[in-house]
């Protein structure tokens, strides 16, 4: 099967940790979509959600709040990873939950 | 593309290669390339994407490739489900299958332990959740432990592919630069 394990962990830890222009605590409030302050929070919490009704309005409010487009590309990408990563761990989680029960 | 840095931000290295591959392909370079090809040290997801959709695993290409466009589809991201569905459809020969599934995964001429997957795949996307019923449902239906979790490992990268693109609103390119797009992704793959 296939392995994404370690690839997954260092996709984190990068997005996350490297050094990159948008403070780390930024990045990590985008990834968790929690404590952002508008207008961040309406552009993360699509991403998060529903990417498909992003707008340019919604990246030009943030470009306005005084991001640069490393810093907007940043926490997009962030938020992005947070979210899938939940959905994936959710379901990973509900995998082993039955795995277990075959087991028992 | 709604960040200029993704259009005409990257290296002087990597433009070069953008220039080459636009030489070679003589087709416009898509923008999921000109994003996989940005500050590839920050986001550079190439190599998981790879190993989830051409790692060693009991689904064959074609069915990852119909499952990133299922979770594109249920992402609601026109570029990815036409590139993925232009892929899946050429690695199976048959355009129809790829297009069936995506129209009425139900009645769809596809293997049971596939269709329950891909039904899966789809709830985790649009409800953002999955429960242990959920899973049973699919092991009854024939697929392995290991297809779930590889199957898992596709979604992930889609699940985030799928999002970028439509939040930097990805241009969706011509049929044939696609087809071009989705004849280098079964030679090189995601790297």
């Amino acid at each position: 099967m296939t392995d994404i394990s370690q690839l997954h962990r260092a996709l984190v830890a990068r997005v996350l940790d490297s050094d990159g222009k948008a403070p780390p605590v930024m990045r990590r409030a985008a990834f968790d979509n929690a404590g952002l302050s508008e207008p961040m929070r309406t552009l993360i919490e699509k991403v998060a959600y529903r990417a498909s009704a992003v707008t340019d309005e919604d990246v030009a409010a943030v470009r306005s709040a005084g991001l640069s487009e490393d810093q907007i590309f940043e926490i997009v990408v962030c938020a992005a990873i947070g979210q899938a990563d939940r959905q994936y761990k959710t379901a990973l989680h509900a995998l082993a939950r039955v795995a277990d029960e075959g087991q028992r | 593309m709604r960040l200029e840095i993704l259009d005409r931000g990257h290296s002087l290295g990597t433009k070069a290669l953008l220039g080459m591959i636009r030489l070679v392909s003589r087709q416009p370079v898509v923008d999921a390339v000109k994003l996989a090809f940005y500050r590839k040290e920050f986001y550079g997801a190439g190599d998981l994407t790879h190993e989830a959709m051409r790692g060693p695993s009991e689904w064959s290409i074609g069915d990852r490739e119909l499952m990133a466009a299922v979770v594109s589809q249920a992402n609601e991201s026109p570029f990815c489900i036409a590139a993925h569905s232009a892929t899946s459809g050429l690695w199976y020969g048959d355009r129809a299958k790829v297009a069936a599934a995506l129209a009425d995964l139900d009645t769809a001429p596809i293997e049971e332990p596939l269709r329950a997957t891909l039904r899966l795949l789809g709830k985790l996307t649009r409800e953002h959740t999955i429960d242990a019923d959920d899973i049973r449902t699919v092991l009854s239906a024939g697929a392995s432990r290991a297809q779930i979790e590889d199957a898992l490992a596709v979604c992930l990268a889609f699940d985030i592919t799928a999002r970028l693109a439509n939040a930097f609103d990805f241009a969706i390119a011509t049929p044939t630069a696609m087809d071009s797009g989705a004849r280098h992704l079964l030679k090189r793959g995601y790297r």
